[in-house]
């Protein structure tokens, strides 16, 4: 465009950079926590260059957690996470893209009715239904489990619809073409369907293993037992007293454990993380 | 618009939907229809026997001074959360649509806070403004300004909105910078060639064809910041100093499960729910009004 | 190979009848074109002969069974999409092959399918390619690879030539034919274009508004139309209609002109009667025959012949003339109708008048 280009242009780099450091400051305090000693957080103010703790801390967490709170090993926890991401994710997206795949292209009694049931539970976030969900997760003997951990959580209206948009924008044509190859909806749904849905599957696994990981509530209310404590749970326990009664350090190399898997699929899978969550939302 | 009827099976629908139902059912329906039921009982303080009171839960709820002190602190923060947060992000993606190089380098580093959890976020801001030992707490001091959230009401409210605000820049900056970047760049021109400055031109033509991009970010913040700050309050201040940042969807939990009070807390859960099933409703006239043009 | 017979033939959605009854039979090895306007049913009676939708009423029969009840997959056909429906993301071969491997075809019978029909269709060297990359002509020739390779009973084509464009659609048009010369297989064929009706047609269903018009050979159709309907639908630019009223032994359409009716239909032609003449039917003013004095509004000069649109009784008639000496624009112009050329109906019912 046309006026005062440079001016503007080097107003708008210094707005993002200014941005960008106040965004990433808090990351930056943690991760040079996470590298010094207890005592040296404690010294106001405390560095902002890393020390030389990293490889102490870190060990520490990971095999023994703290030493005052939880003394579950982060370790173990980091493997809840991730089996509770991925049982989430993969949860979902199997039960999804199967329900979407009979509400498009099949017709049958009641078809309106189970749409709208699944429609519904958009309305239901686990927040305002959590003793009654917690009672029936107790009745069904699934607390302190992995089980328990995801299957509340698997349910989504979501997915369903992402697919369902994405399905029906799919030529009648190409079940036709199936029809008389001579493939029945199964065939056609892991020959065809599955394949075409790849980069929406892609998508959708970015942002639910997301949702999945940063879990609070729900595991919070369902695990008693350390042994099945998920990360970010984990940090809760550790913050047992005071500011300076709390071993920093140690929770901060935890939480820079916590943040970095997820951070770490949004950066590296930034296109699908994107078109993940610009079509979920649609 | 319906596909053209392609499969025929009068049992295979049924067994592709079974999954998603039966867990529907499970985790969503029937806890839903126990919230309805429970908040029409009243237990005893040992949680022995049960009496069905009809709506005495809910006409104490609106009795309660705390509990309706808690939906004008949850409306509060909601207020803030969601407009810093739109402004912040607008502010940055119009820069971001704005610069010719490194725009895809400062998406990168603006976005990852999404993949933060609430509560972790929660966490580093509460570690940073930590009365004794916080980095930031000390400059504050430096300057004159003391900086304690554990015990000033104030101070704490702004702690979890900074933090939740922090979290959700991410998402805003995303669809402002997709809702821009889809904004012809030849309607800017012909602006700038009938004489619009670059402010008058963001006024006039960009915001307003900005406005349903904002509006469904209005409603999406609203929705966040309604459930899922959770984490960021119960990792940070639990609702304190007294009931400074109890928001809604905390209080079901604490009289829920710290208080074990059911027939209330379920009664704050049916309310909760109601508002939401509005939010959304809004959201979906809104999304269709939209279809439409 | 075989015969394709609609028998009674009726489809209903809901209560709206789309297709009224139809008897067609379709002779084995012929390439048969149904017409007509879009929305007239012609693509719901293909895909009934698919088995893509449900028949009301009446009997499809493929090769002399009945075919009401049977799966599309059973029904040994093949159908070639206006939109190709290729699987996007399977390659060239694995499009053609993959109903074959479906039906459990030994390896070697699907390459050596595949194969032939690529080499029939000068697909050889895209193979391993995805219809994505493949140009609209190149993705057409795949569906109806997909459609040869499975030697069918019959193929069925739904507008198959529509998202190409002019160029192509002519040189494709060309290939259809060579490859039923070839073939021989039964085809059927949809399209609203009535050039691509004409040229590949041994003969053409003319429908409209659900209901069949005429079946007929296309120069049969063209000759001999049997309704104002196929008549206007049938030849481009379409056959100029004068509507006129009954005066003594012939029709009155305006101006004073009378159109002689011949006597053969003399008896049959009621009060209100159309006469209908094509565009190359019109001839220099000469000794018999009733003149038109017409006014030249437009000049249309297409090289080997012109288009006139000439005004007569307040409307614009269409008027050929072949060659470059055409009368200018604003002129006048005398005409006759060519003897025996005119056409007659029955402006109420739409019939034609026939000896």
């Amino acid at each position: 465009m046309v006026e005062n280009r440079p001016v503007r242009d080097a107003f708008a780099h210094a707005v993002l950079i200014v941005g960008i450091v106040i965004v990433a400051f808090p990351l930056w305090v943690t991760f040079v926590a996470s590298t010094l000693t207890f005592d040296q957080i404690v010294t106001v103010p405390m560095p902002l260059w890393p020390g030389d703790q990293f490889m102490h801390n870190y060990t520490q967490v990971l095999t023994s957690g703290s030493e005052k709170g939880s003394s579950a090993p982060v370790g173990a926890m980091l493997v809840n996470s991730l089996i509770m991401a991925l049982s989430i994710s993969i949860g979902k997206i199997f039960i999804s893209i199967l329900s979407a795949f009979a509400i498009v292209y099949f017709r049958f009694p009641g078809r309106q009715f189970f749409f709208w049931s699944v429609f519904v539970t958009l309305m239901l976030p686990v927040e305002v239904r959590i003793i009654p969900t917690f009672k029936v997760a107790s009745d069904l003997g699934i607390l302190n489990s992995h089980v328990g951990l995801a299957m509340p959580l698997i349910a989504s209206a979501t997915a369903t619809f992402l697919f369902r948009q994405f399905f029906m924008t799919i030529p009648d044509e190409l079940a036709e073409a199936a029809r008389i190859d001579g493939a029945g909806p199964m065939r056609f749904f892991f020959d065809v369907m599955l394949p075409l849905s790849k980069t929406h599957i892609a998508a959708l696994f970015v942002i639910l293993f997301i949702y999945g990981w940063n879990q609070y509530l729900w595991p919070l209310l369902i695990t008693a037992d350390e042994s099945m404590y998920t990360v970010v749970i984990g940090i809760k326990r550790m913050i047992a007293g005071g500011d300076a009664s709390n071993e920093w350090h140690l929770i901060m190399a935890t939480a820079m454990l916590a943040l970095m898997p997820p951070a770490l699929v949004v950066v590296l899978m930034q296109k699908w993380f994107v078109k993940g969550l610009v079509e979920t939302e649609k | 618009m319906e596909k053209r009827v392609v499969f025929r099976s009068a049992w295979l629908p049924y067994v592709l939907l079974a999954p998603q139902l039966v867990i529907t059912a499970m985790f969503f329906f029937w806890p839903a229809i126990q919230a309805v039921y429970y908040s029409f009982l009243l237990q005893d303080a040992f949680g022995m026997t049960s009496q069905f009171v009809w709506f005495q839960n809910y006409a104490e709820l609106f009795r309660d001074s705390h509990y309706l002190s808690s939906f004008k602190t949850t409306a509060f923060f909601a207020t803030l959360v969601a407009t810093s947060g739109i402004f912040i992000s607008l502010l940055l993606a119009t820069m971001a649509d704005s610069v010719i190089k490194g725009a895809l380098v400062y998406k990168t580093f603006l976005i990852w806070p999404y993949a933060v959890a609430p509560a972790i976020a929660g966490v580093l801001w509460a570690f940073i403004f930590a009365p004794s030992i916080g980095i930031v707490t000390y400059y504050l001091k430096v300057l004159g300004f003391d900086w304690n959230w554990i015990i000033d009401p104030e101070q704490a409210m702004a702690l979890v909105v900074i933090a939740s605000v922090w979290k959700q820049i991410s998402y805003n900056f995303l669809f402002f910078l997709a809702g821009l970047q889809s904004i012809p760049k030849s309607l800017i021109e012909a602006a700038a060639i009938d004489g619009a400055g670059p402010f008058r031109r963001f006024w006039t033509i960009v915001f307003p064809l900005l406005s349903p991009t904002t509006f469904f970010l209005l409603v999406i913040n609203i929705i966040y910041s309604f459930f899922d700050t959770f984490g960021v309050i119960d990792a940070t201040t639990q609702g304190g100093p007294g009931d400074a940042t109890k928001v809604l969807v905390y209080k079901v939990y604490y009289d829920g499960v710290k208080a074990a009070d059911l027939g209330s807390s379920s009664a704050q859960s049916v309310i909760l729910m109601i508002v939401v099933v509005t939010l959304t409703v809004v959201q979906f006239r809104y999304v269709e009004r939209k279809v439409q043009y | 190979m075989a015969e394709i017979v609609l028998q009674g033939v009726t489809k209903s959605f809901g209560k709206t009848e789309v297709i009224h009854k139809t008897d067609v039979t379709i002779d084995d090895g012929e390439f048969v074109v149904m017409v007509g306007p879009s929305g007239c049913g012609k693509s719901t009676l293909l895909r009934m002969i698919a088995g893509l939708e449900t028949t009301t009423e009446g009997e499809v029969r493929i090769a002399g069974k009945r075919m009401n009840e049977v799966e599309p997959k059973d029904r040994n056909i093949a159908m070639v999409f206006q939109n190709y429906a290729l699987y996007p993301h399977m390659s060239v071969y694995d499009n053609m092959a993959y109903g074959l491997k479906i039906r459990k075809f030994s390896k070697d019978d699907i390459e050596k399918r595949v194969q032939r029909a690529a080499g029939i269709l000068e697909l050889g060297p895209y193979l391993q390619r995805k219809p994505r990359e493949l140009s609209g002509g190149q993705r057409q020739r795949v569906a109806m690879g997909r459609a040869i390779v499975r030697e069918p009973a019959a193929f069925l084509f739904d507008e198959p030539l529509s998202n190409l464009d002019a160029k192509l659609r002519v040189q494709m048009r060309l290939e259809i034919q060579k490859l039923h010369r070839e073939l021989k297989t039964t085809s059927v064929y949809v399209t609203h274009d009535q050039v691509e009706a004409m040229t590949l047609a041994n003969r053409m269903i003319v429908i409209n508004a659900g209901v069949v018009e005429q079946i007929g050979a296309p120069l049969q159709v063209y000759d001999d139309p049997a309704s104002l309907f196929v008549a206007g639908f049938i030849g481009s630019p379409s056959m100029n209609f004068m509507p006129g009223r009954r005066a003594g032994d012939g029709v009155e359409v305006g101006e004073g002109v009378v159109v002689p009716l011949p006597p053969g239909i003399r008896d049959k032609a009621g009060e209100q009667v159309t006469v209908g003449v094509r565009p190359e039917h019109f001839v220099a003013a000469s000794g018999s025959g009733p003149v038109f004095k017409l006014h030249v509004d437009t000049v249309e000069a297409l090289g080997a012949d012109s288009l006139l649109h000439a005004g007569f009784n307040g409307t614009l008639l269409v008027v050929r003339i072949e060659g470059h000496a055409t009368p200018q624009a604003g002129t006048a112009l005398d005409v006759s109708i060519m003897p025996g050329k005119a056409y007659f109906f029955d402006t109420a019912t739409g019939k034609r008048l026939k000896a």
